[in-house]
């Protein structure tokens, strides 16, 4: 397929995630209102949030300094890029090779360090609470990440995403133990970064245990729109990352423009089973305390280490 | 010869002009104006020559000279090839930018101080260049006992202080007791045959048990120089002592020449690398990346921190080395060349950036006068260019794309993720570990300088300690400001253009080892893209991942301004309906160290003083302290301090004891000498 429309496809892909992610946070909450026997919001709620919070007018502290108000559009930038990278209908994504999952994690934390900073800013002692707690959980989940990154990596022979994909696609239907080792150390880790339960709760505000919202507490109006959004994406994305490397089947290959249709099913309905399960280990669970934080992500860890070994005695 | 066209006399050429420039300062002693106008800003000159020397040396075969100095039948040998071409260009571009910033950081300084301080700064980078110049063990060792002279010299400006004093005799001690195992390994590899040039010391064979003797004492030798564990007690004491052009030069670029001894005794004169010495190096250098990040997430004083992050960064320099050392060891040349690279790289990388940081923490000492983060605070709206700066510094640092400590890093990844080829199954899986240990220590860094910058730029100024506010003078001044921003320049081009670099340091492992990438590797990478192996197994495109997210993050910004507006209201923060909140209810460093504390609570020597319930007066006080004071360094002193006390015995004062010493010595001699 020559580039030009390889970059179409790689430009229709990334905003196809942008826009679609808030969608599927929409559908994580009416599950678990669901399950929790509340009735449910609309699944369009998000977005009709998004539009409110746009149109009023941001207050900000006095003292607040550029790196304050340019940080929702560096996520939200950090974000857009990782649409970019990850897989998600087709593997022919012509911006791939330009950052392999090494970067992707890199980009994650870029985003990361800027939040935390940002809710430095202002000096509130909520800011600071929530920076710590963030780059706490952070370095315990960025390893474990990358662990469970480099047992694909090691699989597929390839640290580009794209490779791995269409690798892993293409092998049999087959439990390997390393990758499901992998697995449920990635859900860990998905769980520990998108601020979920049992780690994070996104609906509360209790001064003990909030962590994500204590760093955004200082953002309102647009700036909070495009936090809120960037969050979407970044589950979205952490989502999609989970299906290609776990459950690629149905993605479209390169050049194969008529599959993609399909693939688009695939990604559907694998997003509506993966938002359902989120909701419900949600429900089923309860937060953690902070510090067994750590140890629910060493466990990640050691598991997704423990992948990486099964890999190489398996092979041997 | 023409002089210009031959790297080898233009660098000899720039270390002799280091020497001139620093007599010269003495000269006009009463003048300091002489010292800031022409002496640092001329060595800043001489240092940007002596880059383009280096690199110019990279590409060109290997040149000798033999200078007729030294002494009788021991003239000094010169040698520059790619490896000491391309740390020329390290100490050369990183000093120019240090120097700059001197100009303008010394202003206030009294004039015969700034005079030896130019005198002493001046002679440790021309004792530098002469250590990468060397190519034999005699010039070598005078080189490196000057350069570690004239930087105790340095630490101990603030000689008034007895805490300067103390860290200088520490650093004196490390220093000599490194260059007694540099020493001995030049003994051994020399094996009594009276030649000392690296020639004959490359030439020579030696048996496995020899070899590995002379490399435990090159490892270790240099490696209490470069700072690795348990070794690296004197940097968090010399780094704050000194002032902060100094710290910039040492941490900078004298633990470089550490490496470039590391590598160019190992990899070039002992050779033949065994895998076993890559394991020695890997674990050391894990312990030695974690150990230096956790100290540093404990630190408030700026510039220890900053201190214990080198050691953390030596560390990663020496997971790449040592993943090096076994890929070599098993015969995988291109895998082995990728990791030397990795080392390298960060090698650079590291002088760049923390330069830059000790730089921006010099900066704020001297407009606040401050070097404790808890008493810092909002810096970023006194000193709105340093904070910029330091931003640049404390990303790259934090390994982030797309500046350059990622690349480093990222090529450190690779490296491991070669592991596959290895045929040991232990040292397979062994290699991913190190990785892991790698990515740890990244996460950790960027909480480190999250709470840096946090802390120290960031949030309302945190009263001092008497309730006085803080006295500032300002930004940093024009002079210290081109300073930072070479050195942030250079943070950006090391990041976007990695390309040019690794097809630099491929030319230094192949004169080197002998090994280079795979011809995909080289093929591959342009411009824009760098490729390590092959095309189809990793690449990163620093240049265009930098491109899109400025113009995705822009694109967001000129959305949200056409579709909606850009109207802001001012107010207080959020009070959380408690009005009567002060700056000092922020985080201070130590709170934010916390959660570490808890989860490594056991690596370290915590003294926690608590107030009880009914304390009618409490205080609460943390020391933190290094463990390795306790298992390693106090028992020495102990045992030393031991010894010499039983050895005193024989010095009793009293002439004819002495002459009875005398006495005994001669009957000895008598008996066995006939």
């Amino acid at each position: 397929m020559n580039l030009s429309a390889g970059m179409a496809f790689q430009i229709l892909q990334s905003l196809f995630v942008v826009l679609a992610a808030p969608l599927l946070v929409g559908w994580v909450n009416q599950c678990r209102a669901w399950l929790q026997n509340r009735s449910a919001p609309s699944i369009l709620l998000p977005y009709f949030t998004l539009a409110k919070l746009f149109h009023k007018d941001a207050v900000m502290a006095h003292d607040a300094s550029p790196l304050f108000r340019s940080t929702p559009y560096i996520l939200f930038g950090c974000m857009w890029l990782a649409a970019g990278i990850v897989p998600v209908l087709a593997t022919d994504l012509p911006f791939a090779p330009a950052a392999d999952i090494i970067a992707l994690v890199g980009v994650f934390a870029l985003a990361r360090v800027f939040s935390a900073l940002a809710a430095m800013d202002i000096g509130t002692s909520f800011g600071g609470l929530g920076a710590r707690r963030e780059m706490l959980i952070g370095f315990l989940a960025e390893p474990a990440m990358l662990m469970t990154l480099f047992t694909a990596a090691f699989i597929s022979g390839s640290t580009q995403l794209t490779t791995i994909v269409e690798t892993l696609a293409h092998r049999e239907f087959a439990i390997y133990p390393s990758l499901a080792f992998a697995a449920v150390a990635f859900v860990m880790v998905l769980l520990a970064e998108n601020a979920r339960i049992p780690i994070d709760n996104p609906t509360t505000h209790l001064e003990l245990t909030m962590v994500h919202e204590a760093m955004i507490l200082e953002y309102s109006a647009r700036h909070l729109a495009l936090i809120e959004w960037a969050v979407a994406i970044k589950l979205f994305a952490y989502m999609t990352i989970g299906i290609a490397l776990f459950v690629p089947w149905g993605i479209a290959e390169a050049g194969d423009w008529e599959s993609l249709p399909l693939a688009f099913a695939a990604l559907a309905a694998k997003l509506v089973l993966a938002g359902a399960g989120l909701a419900l280990i949600e429900t089923l669970l309860a937060k953690l305390r902070l510090f067994l934080a750590p140890e629910f992500l060493s466990t990640a860890f050691l598991l997704a280490v423990l992948g990486m070994l099964t890999h190489f005695l398996v092979r041997s | 010869m023409d002089f210009l066209s031959s790297p080898l006399a233009g660098s000899l050429l720039v270390a002799v002009g280091w020497l001139v420039v620093a007599v010269a300062g003495l000269i006009p002693a009463g003048n300091a104006a002489f010292a800031r106008r022409v002496a640092f800003p001329l060595g800043a000159l001489a240092g940007v020559a002596l880059a383009a020397f280096g690199l110019q040396a990279v590409w060109l075969p290997a040149q000798t000279m033999t200078l007729p100095l030294g002494l009788p039948d021991l003239p000094f040998h010169l040698r520059i090839d790619p490896l000491a071409g391309f740390f020329l260009m390290l100490l050369g571009s990183v000093s120019a930018g240090i120097s700059v910033y001197s100009t303008g950081y010394f202003r206030e300084e009294p004039s015969g101080r700034l005079a030896l301080i130019s005198l002493q700064y001046h002679v440790f980078l021309a004792s530098m260049a002469f250590v990468l110049l060397a190519d034999d063990a005699y010039l070598f060792m005078v080189a490196w006992e000057t350069m570690a002279l004239a930087s105790y010299f340095l630490v101990i400006t603030d000689h008034q202080k007895p805490a300067t004093r103390s860290a200088g005799f520490l650093y004196l001690l490390i220093a000599h007791l490194g260059a007694i195992a540099i020493l001995l390994c030049f003994g051994v590899l020399h094996g009594g045959r009276g030649d000392y040039t690296f020639e004959a010391l490359r030439a020579a064979e030696l048996t496995p048990l020899w070899a590995t003797v002379a490399f435990l004492l090159a490892f270790f030798g240099f490696g209490a120089k470069a700072g690795m564990i348990p070794l690296h007690a004197w940097l968090p004491e010399a780094h704050p002592a000194a002032p902060s052009p100094v710290s910039a030069l040492m941490s900078g670029i004298m633990l470089k020449t550490a490496i470039y001894g590391m590598v160019r005794v190992i990899f070039d004169l002992i050779g033949n690398v065994r895998w076993e010495w890559g394991l020695v190096v890997l674990a050391i250098g894990a312990g030695t990346t974690l150990f230096g990040v956790l100290y540093a997430l404990m630190q408030h004083d700026l510039k220890r921190l900053l201190a214990y992050h080198s050691v953390e960064n030596i560390g990663i320099i020496l997971l790449g080395l040592g993943m090096s050392m076994v890929f070599i060891g098993f015969g995988h040349p291109a895998a082995g060349a990728l990791g030397l690279i990795a080392g390298l790289y960060h090698t650079l990388n590291h002088a760049v950036f923390k330069g830059l940081l000790f730089l921006g923490a010099g900066s704020i000492l001297h407009s606040t006068g401050l070097r404790n983060l808890n008493d810092m605070g909002g810096l970023i709206r006194i000193m709105p260019r340093t904070a910029f700066y330091f931003l640049i510094g404390a990303l790259a640092i934090s390994a982030l794309p797309p500046l350059n400590g990622f690349v480093s890093e990222w090529l450190t990844f690779q490296t491991a993720l070669q592991a596959p080829l290895l045929q040991n199954g232990v040292v397979r899986s062994l290699l991913p570990l190190f990785a892991a240990t790698l990515a740890l220590a990244g996460a950790l860094t960027a909480m480190c300088f999250v709470k840096v910058y946090g802390i120290a730029f960031l949030g309302r100024p945190r009263e001092p300690a008497h309730g006085a506010s803080t006295p500032t003078s300002g930004d940093a001044g024009q002079m210290e400001r081109y300073g930072m921003a070479w050195l942030a320049a250079g943070c950006f081009v090391l990041g976007l253009f990695p390309s040019s670099f690794l097809l630099m340091l491929n030319r230094v492992s192949v004169s080197l080892t002998g090994g280079g990438l795979s011809e995909e590797a080289l093929s591959g990478s342009g411009w824009v893209w760098l490729v390590p192996t092959a095309a189809e197994q990793a690449s990163y495109s620093p240049i265009i991942f930098f491109v899109v997210i400025v113009v995705v993050t822009l694109l967001a910004f000129l959305l949200v301004r056409h579709f909606y507006h850009g109207r802001v209201r001012f107010a207080a923060p959020w009070d959380c309906g408690y009005p009567e909140q002060t700056s000092r209810m922020q985080d201070t460093a130590d709170a934010f160290g916390q959660p570490i504390r808890h989860v490594f609570g056991p690596l370290y020597r915590m003294d926690r003083r608590l107030p009880g319930p009914d304390d009618p007066a409490p205080s609460y006080a943390l020391k933190i302290e290094d463990r390795h004071w306790y298992w390693l360094y106090l028992p020495v002193a102990r045992a030393a301090e031991f010894l010499s006390s039983k050895i005193a015995l024989l010095q009793q004062g009293r002439i004819s004891i002495y002459l009875l010493y005398s006495f005994l010595t001669l009957i000895a001699l008598l008996v066995f000498v006939r």
